[in-house]
């Protein structure tokens, strides 16, 4: 289904409506991408000093409410506002009406506004920084009643506000988003792309559109529940009899479970929203600079089905310890250690898919093969995790942090920047440095197994988190060189970062002069259309597809690949 | 495409898979002499501590084999070696192999996590000790049921902080400690309840941790196996104080436990 209204007058759009308030498609995926990189920077500046409070604590770098304000800010902003956005938000955007041979997407106006609401919803939440008591301090969580009752930290004196509406005002962006990437994918593929020949990064976008337009009103409506407990004198989730000092708390009524149980009914799935895109990227990164198909296609697409499902069955892990019933916990457990083994299947796919390969290590096949070894890296301690009892001395330590970060938070990250340089060339016309694209790799690389892996073994020695210092507790002051070797591997992933910056300035202010439309002959569709292409994608007509997206090294045949849109008769399987 | 610096970057990190085992082998044989759990002092932890080094042990299998396939497959097949990939679609054998494993692993682990957390559920043994553990911002306290051996009544109605019952008769006896004091071998049955927000009641040397949930009592059995002083810790983040919220318990023997409790019981009544 095209849009004939887009396509007939590319040239007259004023430079408001082709730059700014853009209905194409790739100029908003540009906008997400900017957006979110900023963003970035802003996450992990807030890491960086986090980090810096935790090795030198006789610096008093901050404050123990502003180090709380940051904990919570840091979350937020590289859940929310940085991994889902510069997945779904650039990506999706980007590639799924490419990917699938359609004009646009299927809702051009809603996908604006899913932009500018995302644009919107950032002032709401940076200006939390500028209010009496700052941000929030609960974390990314925000757990009641510390976030409901007003006077139970600084933060929740007005933080929790803007941080409330921020996020509202993100699921809202986000449901926008999620509509038009599930109906273009499901409703606007070009002639002969069935299901069975889409792309992986396709399936990954779909199933996360899907995770995220069941899970995001969930929080929205917790969220909405938690500003009348503030403002409005309900109790939801506040109970009877509370003080705070000696002052008696007027709500009653409610149970701090309930909010846990709607938070993680969609914080689970968030976690998955993060990483089934990279999944898909990475696939056909690693399919492209290995000139060989993707291992066991169907069994990757089950597998990305499997753990979409699975990822609602399991949130209660995240509350083995708060005093849900025990029961709840025992099949919890079970199905936690259940998504490992779609994880587990994916995980030796990718890793025979490289095996007798021919393995071109560009930047981008680096991030992808690190993303295997951060998913390998952190998902292994997740059975720790996952199995009931063996979390209870670990849950909320700095294993936890381990675990997290290199499953979900790097892991996803490398996906990202495997993605940026594969798809660079594609989106400006003009190719990332593959020396500086190297450094930005190792940097990363090192640091991340230096930051991240090293917090197993504090969460094992007793280290709890968000705590602002060790020094209270006598058990934990031997772990202090240990917080200093990991502060100094994270600055090395900063420091990594503002390389990538680098890299990409660098790379803008050149002329976009990569002509070659398919530069790293791989066969998906979106390479068949020049580089920057205009608005309605392919000058021509859309062409069909005739194959699977990821015949490489066919035999007997002359090229290496065999692009999707190539006429020719099929001389292999007949996908 | 640059093959040569191609060719170099993959064995780099090809290299780089092996380092990484050296690496994180290393961190846990340094974690296991320098910076491990904290000295074991409970009968539950001890079951907990199996656990979790057989579940240890089985994932380092799993890191191992894929990291060292891994950066076999980085140097052997990189792009400079002669001819093509190979064409390898799918292998129903291998793709059996590969998720019955990891499921035979996963289902194994998680079995025997669940039935050691039944085991950790159990009802406590009826001369169980009972101790009531308290947490505000940012302090731990404990109540004692005294002679009678009941605690006193709670209602959340009564507008005091912990809604005790003051005129309840089996509060009269009970008696407060800033400190908790548990009986060494023998089994405690320990009731959280929190003033203000969600706390948790983190034992490192117990292996232990419950969330401590206002408007809710939970409670956790622990038989405590060494006699000493410990700190514990709030592990949910409970706001500005979170970082020094830290307990003090200790545990005694029987004898220590009676003379210390009448010597409370004189010194600080009915609270």
């Amino acid at each position: 289904m095209a849009h004939p209204l887009h396509l007939e007058a590319p040239e007259r759009e004023s430079f408001w409506r082709k730059y700014v308030f853009s209905l194409d498609h790739k100029v908003i995926a540009i906008q997400y991408l900017f957006t979110g990189l900023f963003m970035a920077l802003v996450g992990g500046f807030l890491a960086m000093a986090m980090r810096t409070q935790l090795a030198w604590p006789d610096l008093h770098v901050l404050r123990p409410e502003q180090y709380l304000g940051f904990v919570s800010m840091h979350g937020t902003i590289m859940l929310f506002w940085v991994l889902t956005p510069l997945q779904l938000g650039v990506f999706g955007n980007y590639l799924i009406p490419l990917m699938c041979g359609a004009r646009d997407m299927a809702f051009p106006f809603v996908n604006m506004l899913s932009y500018w609401t995302y644009a919107l919803s950032i002032v709401p939440l940076l200006a939390a920084f500028f209010v009496p008591g700052g941000p929030p301090n609960g974390g990314w969580v925000q757990y009641p009643p510390l976030s409901a009752l007003r006077d139970a930290a600084p933060g929740s004196l007005w933080g929790v506000d803007l941080w409330l509406v921020a996020v509202i005002l993100f699921c809202i962006s986000s449901l926008f988003g999620s509509l038009n990437y599930i109906t273009t994918t499901l409703q606007m593929r070009t002639r002969g792309l069935s299901m069975g020949r889409l792309p992986l990064t396709i399936w990954g976008m779909l199933l996360t559109a899907t995770l995220a337009l069941l899970v995001f009103p969930v929080l929205m409506a917790a969220g909405i529940l938690l500003l009348f407990d503030r403002h409005f004198g309900t109790g939801f989730f506040i109970p009877a009899g509370l003080f705070l000092g000696n002052r008696p708390v007027p709500q009653a009524g409610g149970d701090p479970l309930l909010w846990q149980h709607l938070f993680w009914f969609f914080g689970h799935p968030e976690v998955y929203i993060v990483i089934l895109p990279s999944m898909g990227m990475v696939s056909d990164v690693i399919a492209t600079f290995a000139r060989k198909g993707i291992f066991a296609y169907r069994g990757m697409v089950g597998a990305m089905i499997a753990i979409s499902a699975l990822s609602f069955l399991v949130y209660g892990h995240h509350m083995f310890v708060s005093g849900m019933s025990p029961l709840l916990g025992t099949g919890f457990a079970l199905t936690t250690l259940a998504i490992g083994i779609p994880s587990a299947v994916k995980t030796f796919n990718w890793v025979v898919t490289l095996w007798g390969a021919r393995i071109h290590a560009t930047p981008a096949m680096l991030f992808a093969v690190g993303f295997i070894s951060m998913f390998v890296a952190g998902g292994l301690s997740g059975p720790f995790l996952g199995a009931n009892s063996v979390d209870i001395p670990l849950h909320d330590t700095y294993f936890v942090v381990a675990h997290f970060h290199l499953v979900m938070a790097v892991a996803s990250l490398f996906g990202i920047f495997a993605a940026i340089y594969y798809w660079f060339p594609k989106m400006f016309g003009r190719m990332l440095d593959d020396r500086l694209g190297r450094i930005h790799f190792w940097l990363s690389f090192v640091g991340a197994y230096g930051a991240f892996f090293p917090m197993h073994i504090l969460g094992i020695a007793g280290m709890h988190r968000r705590i602002y210092s060790i020094q209270a507790f006598p058990y934990l002051q031997p772990l202090a060189p240990v917080n200093v070797f990991i502060t100094i591997s994270a600055f090395l992933i900063f420091l990594g970062g503002l390389v990538f910056a680098w890299n990409l300035l660098r790379a803008l202010r050149q002329p976009a002069t990569v002509e070659d439309p398919n530069p790293w002959r791989a066969c998906t569709l979106e390479w068949s259309t020049r580089n920057r292409p205009g608005h309605g994608n392919w000058e021509g007509p859309v062409p069909a597809v005739y194959r699977g997206p990821y015949e490489f090294s066919v035999p007997g045949e002359e090229r290496d690949y065999l692009p999707q849109w190539l006429p020719e008769p099929i001389p292999a399987r007949g996908t | 495409m640059e093959r040569g610096r191609h060719d170099h970057a993959s064995i780099a990190l090809g290299l780089g898979m092996f380092l990484v085992i050296l690496y994180a082998v290393g961190w846990y044989v340094a974690g296991r002499y320098r910076y491990w759990f904290p000295p074991l002092a409970s009968l539950e932890g001890g079951w907990i501590d199996r656990r979790h080094w057989i579940t240890l042990w089985s994932v380092t299998v799993g890191f191992v084999v894929v990291h060292a396939i891994l950066g076999y497959t980085l140097i052997r097949f990189r792009s400079g070696i002669p001819g093509r990939a190979a064409y390898l679609p799918d292998h129903r054998g291998l793709e059996a192999l590969y998720t019955a494993v990891p499921a035979v692993v996963f289902i194994g682990l998680s079995v025997g996590g669940i039935l050691l957390w039944q085991r950790l559920w159990r009802p406590a043994p009826p001369d169980a000790l009972v101790v009531e553990v308290r947490a505000e911002q940012f302090a731990w306290s404990a109540r004692y049921p005294g002679p009678d051996g009941r605690l006193g009544r709670v209602d959340p109605r009564i507008p005091r902080p912990f809604n005790v019952d003051p005129d309840d008769p089996a509060s009269q006896d009970d008696f407060t400690s800033p400190q908790v004091v548990l009986v060494v071998n023998r089994p405690a049955r320990i009731l959280l309840r929190s003033k203000d927000v969600i706390h948790s009641f983190f034992v490192p040397y117990f292996r232990l941790k419950l969330d401590v949930v206002p408007g809710r009592t939970d409670e956790l059995v622990v038989t405590p196996t060494r006699v000493g002083t410990y700190d514990f810790a709030c592990a949910e983040l409970c706001g500005v104080g979170h970082y020094i919220m830290r307990g003090r318990l200790r545990v005694v023997t029987q004898e220590e436990f009676d003379a210390w409790a009448a010597g409370q019981a004189r010194a600080n009544p009915r609270r």
